[in-house]
């Protein structure tokens, strides 16, 4: 039984490691097990009389939904150069992208169960179960059928490539190229779906933009990547694995026209807010100015900005600077930018002022900032693993034996 | 200062919210139990929409049970359907209204709306004259009298759409338009994503973190499944015109509490109803009508 | 020819007293806001003389001020032989529980608006037995304008609610 032995040896990869390994996994655990209780917390704390969820419906948990969406673009970046192109030294290492990306959905899942007030009555969304999707006029339900189908699709594609590498068997591409393929219009649809669920919202301007969907491929080009970038280094670096910096370099040149769309697609939508100057415009005031004396998203704002505009001129100097610490600095900057401006700030000015002229600002409390820790190193957890799996193969640690397994 | 009692009280709720789960697996073994019996048939219900005449009885007998035991009343839940030819229509007269706020608690005594969280459904929007803007309107305006020279006033409250926004959002049909276009909610389906909330151009829906807190002599007993029963905690709600009211040809709770005669309540489909009156004779209009929601809400300013 | 305008004329006649004596439109109304131990008024009324002079009212219903209503006084609408009953101004006399036809006098407009459920107000049932409240269920008739009153308490701001 080949596909026991396989499970076995995967455990095993999996429980041996270095000490850094070993530490980092802890560290996940730990931070893992913190937003437990962050979350258990969350649904005992004491609640005062008004409640603030009423006006800012949506916490920071949908923020890095929105975000984590973004990140799972991880795999196409890789897969188009890899597949379409045939780029060969990115082709090598595009099996952390899928990884990444199921990782990624992991997240964005994880964000929404904790977002939501009855995560134990999930069933109803599942059809099979006896649950009802609201298709095909809700986009929350289209946004669980792509993001559900981009994540079967990764995992699946790299769960058959990581087998077959242990069996030592050739990959068959009929069955996973197609598959390949396919991961492509749905990398793009997740960014469009989700971008559709604030899109099409006539109750909040803020959200209520044509140019949202683009907007949000190009801010995912640039988010996803820079985790992969970085992620791939420390792969490198501790699991022996050849990478090659042509490679990095290559995903580091998309993400310099992402970036650049992104900031052309911020500025335009800045440009019709303000030039137009309708009551429409007093989230994206709140948000770059203040409104009314209230201002608690501006720095955070501006931070993005600035970093967005470093990282921009970085990414667009390594093509004259081939170096790996600045391409890791820009990848560090955008991350944190993407956060920012895909997350916290675009979803909260969203709901400021609500829609009865109401502001009520909201900052992410401990807790939430706990708990979306917590969701965000599940999702590093299963990357890790994943890798681990990936690194031992190639490495030929983790390899069938028929001796020894049987 | 965390009331401890409180605190324990709210973890034990928790713990039995998710150990329905747990419960469900060990309810063979715990048979005798009927609370974790009926959390169990309360967890695999099904969507109340899909529901046989027979199951929607004995989910009536279930839940008057539960009240029972939880608010130690008898209690009588209506699950009755929408009249046939009737679709309620709703109109306000903003020269009337004085901003008393009357109809904002009668409407929280009559729908069992918690009092801690506070949740109300109707929100009385101060504005000055000469300005018809939401955004410099005051919801917390608390003056010794009122009306205030200079101001004028516009409650709002669900506006039962006929192109709802919350119901095309709800990811799992857990919202939707009855025949008589009030837009209803099961409380037992929801899963509480408030993307519905986040739609809304009227503010018209609240969510209830926490345990819905309701003084004991106040809770009306008389309630409609879609409507002013008890609320589970976690899961949206909103104005059902006081469905429970309404669809036995009562008129909501608002209207009677409006001491101005403001709020105009009827069957939009008959032609000799005070709604229709209303509409057929004065000047109205609907609020946010670019969003092109179609309220069957309206506003009139008429003295 | 002749014939035909004395025909017309009876019909007309005819559908003038039928309006008026026997198609009269009564309204479901609750009780009149009569204050208990004032009304019924010739209970003190009876021996008295009636004073149509305009004055202070100092042993009696001194709380009643003529305002915000023109230039009245009691007998323009009480009925000064009878002061249990109103008297409108074409000599016919009508109940407190008719007294919106003494208001729709004066206040047409309204009191067509108040018929068809515009003006007003209406408690029961939107469908079945309703109560159409008088005009002086809400106004005062010797001092129409509507009186402030204390607003219930505002909705507590999220920010100031101790979440935590």
């Amino acid at each position: 039984m080949k596909i026991l032995s396989f499970i076995k040896d995967a455990i095993k990869e999996i429980i041996k490691g270095s000490l850094p390994y070993y530490a980092w996994v802890g560290f996940l655990i730990f931070l893992i097990l913190l937003g437990a209780w962050g979350y258990y917390h969350e649904f005992t704390k004491e609640l005062g009389y008004g409640s603030l969820e009423q006006h800012v419906v949506w916490p920071i948990y949908i923020g890095n939904f929105a975000f984590f969406v973004g990140v799972a673009a991880a795999a196409v970046l890789l897969v188009i150069p890899a597949y379409v192109y045939h780029f060969q030294a990115i082709k090598e290492i595009a099996i952390y992208g899928e990884i990444m990306a199921f990782s990624a959905i992991v997240m964005v899942l994880g964000s929404i169960m904790v977002d939501v007030g009855r995560a134990d009555r999930f069933w109803h969304l599942l059809p099979f179960m006896g649950g009802i999707l609201n298709l095909p006029v809700s986009m929350l339900s289209w946004d669980v059928v792509v993001l559900n189908g981009y994540m079967i699709l990764n995992i699946v594609i790299a769960l058959y490539l990581i087998y077959k590498g242990y069996t030592g068997e050739h990959p068959n591409k009929k069955f996973y190229v197609p598959l390949i393929l396919i991961s492509i219009p749905f990398a793009i649809s997740i960014h469009t779906v989700t971008a559709f669920i604030f899109n099409g919202l006539g109750a909040r301007p803020f959200w209520n933009s044509a140019i949202l969907a683009p907007r949000f491929l190009a801010s995912a080009f640039c988010s996803g990547p820079s985790l992969m970038i970085i992620a791939l280094q420390i792969i490198r670096r501790y699991g022996g694995i050849k990478v090659q910096d042509v490679a990095l370099f290559k995903i580091a040149e998309i993400m310099a026209y992402a970036m650049f769309f992104n900031l052309f697609l911020f500025g335009a939508e800045v440009f019709k807010e303000y030039y137009t100057g309708s009551v429409h415009m007093a989230p994206m005031e709140y948000l770059m100015q203040g409104l009314h004396g209230h201002n608690k998203m501006v720095p955070w704002i501006w931070t993005a900005i600035v970093l967005d505009i470093t990282a921009f001129l970085i990414f667009i100097s390594l093509r004259n600077i081939r170096s790996i610490k600045l391409l890791n600095v820009g990848c560090v900057l955008i991350f944190i930018a993407v956060w920012i401006e895909k997350g916290h700030a675009f979803i909260t000015p969203g709901f400021i002022p609500g829609v009865l002229g109401e502001i009520h600002e909201y900052t992410p409390t401990f807790v939430e900032m706990i708990v979306s820790l917590g969701v965000f190193a599940l999702g590093l957890l299963l990357f890790t693993i994943f890798s681990k799996l990936v690194v031992g193969i190639e490495t030929g640690r983790l390899k069938y034996n028929k001796e020894t397994s049987n | 200062m965390i009331d401890f009692k409180e605190k324990f009280v709210n973890r034990r709720k928790l713990i039995k919210l998710f150990a329905t789960g747990v419960a469900a697996a060990l309810a063979p073994f715990a048979a005798k139990e009927s609370d974790a019996k009926i959390d169990w048939e309360e967890y695999f219900q099904k969507h109340f929409k899909l529901m046989t005449k027979e199951e929607k009885e004995k989910l009536v007998k279930r839940l008057e049970q539960k009240y029972k035991e939880k608010y130690k009343k008898e209690f009588k839940v209506k699950i009755s359907d929408a009249m046939q030819n009737v679709e309620f229509g709703y109109a306000l007269n903003l020269s009337k209204c004085i901003g008393c706020r009357r109809c904002v608690y009668a409407c929280v005594k009559e729908n069992n709306l918690s009092r801690k969280p506070q949740i109300q459904y109707i929100r009385v929007l101060r504005m000055k004259n000469g300005e018809f803007d939401v955004e410099k309107s005051e919801h917390y305006y608390e003056p010794a009298l009122v009306p205030e020279p200079g101001y004028f006033y516009f409650p709002v409250q669900c506006q039962q759409c006929k192109k709802a926004p919350c119901v095309k959002a709800c990811p799992i049909k857990a919202t939707w338009t009855e025949p008589d276009g009030i837009v209803v909610v099961d409380y037992n389906w929801c899963i509480g994503c408030k993307y519905c909330m986040s739609a809304c151009p009227y503010f018209g829906r609240r969510f209830n973190r926490g345990e819905p807190v309701i003084p004991e002599n106040e809770i009306n007993t008389t309630v409609h499944y879609l409507g002013n029963r008890p609320r589970p905690m976690n899961v949206v709600e909103k104005c059902t015109f006081c469905i429970q009211r309404s669809r036995e040809g009562k008129y909501p709770a608002c209207l009677e509490a409006c001491p101005v005669g403001a709020r105009k309540f009827g069957n939009l489909l008959d032609p000799e109803d005070e709604i229709r009156q209303v509409i057929d004779n004065k000047r109205v209009f609907i609020f946010k009508q670019d969003l092109n929601t179609i309220p069957r809400f309206y506003y009139f300013f008429h003295d | 020819m002749l014939r035909k305008t004395k025909l017309l004329f009876l019909l007309f006649l005819f559908l003038f007293v039928y309006k008026n004596v026997f198609a009269k439109k009564e309204y479901p109304v609750p009780y009149p806001p009569l204050s208990p131990g004032i009304f019924p008024c010739m209970n003190c009324h009876e021996g008295l003389e009636r004073n149509k002079k305009k004055r202070a009212l100092k042993e009696m219903h001194q709380n009643i001020k003529i305002e915000n209503h023109g230039d009245r006084w009691c007998y323009d609408c009480h009925d000064e032989r009878n002061l249990d009953r109103l008297k409108l101004s074409n000599g016919e006399y009508v109940k407190f529980q008719e007294s919106y036809r003494l208001c729709g006098q004066c206040h047409g407009n309204v009191y067509n608006d108040w018929q068809k459920g515009i003006h007003g107000k209406r408690i029961g049932n939107w469908k079945g037995e309703k109560q159409y409240l008088l005009c002086v269920h809400c106004h005062d008739p010797h001092s129409p304008r509507f009186k402030a009153m204390k607003p219930e308490p505002a909705p507590v701001r999220p920010d100031k609610a101790t979440t935590h």
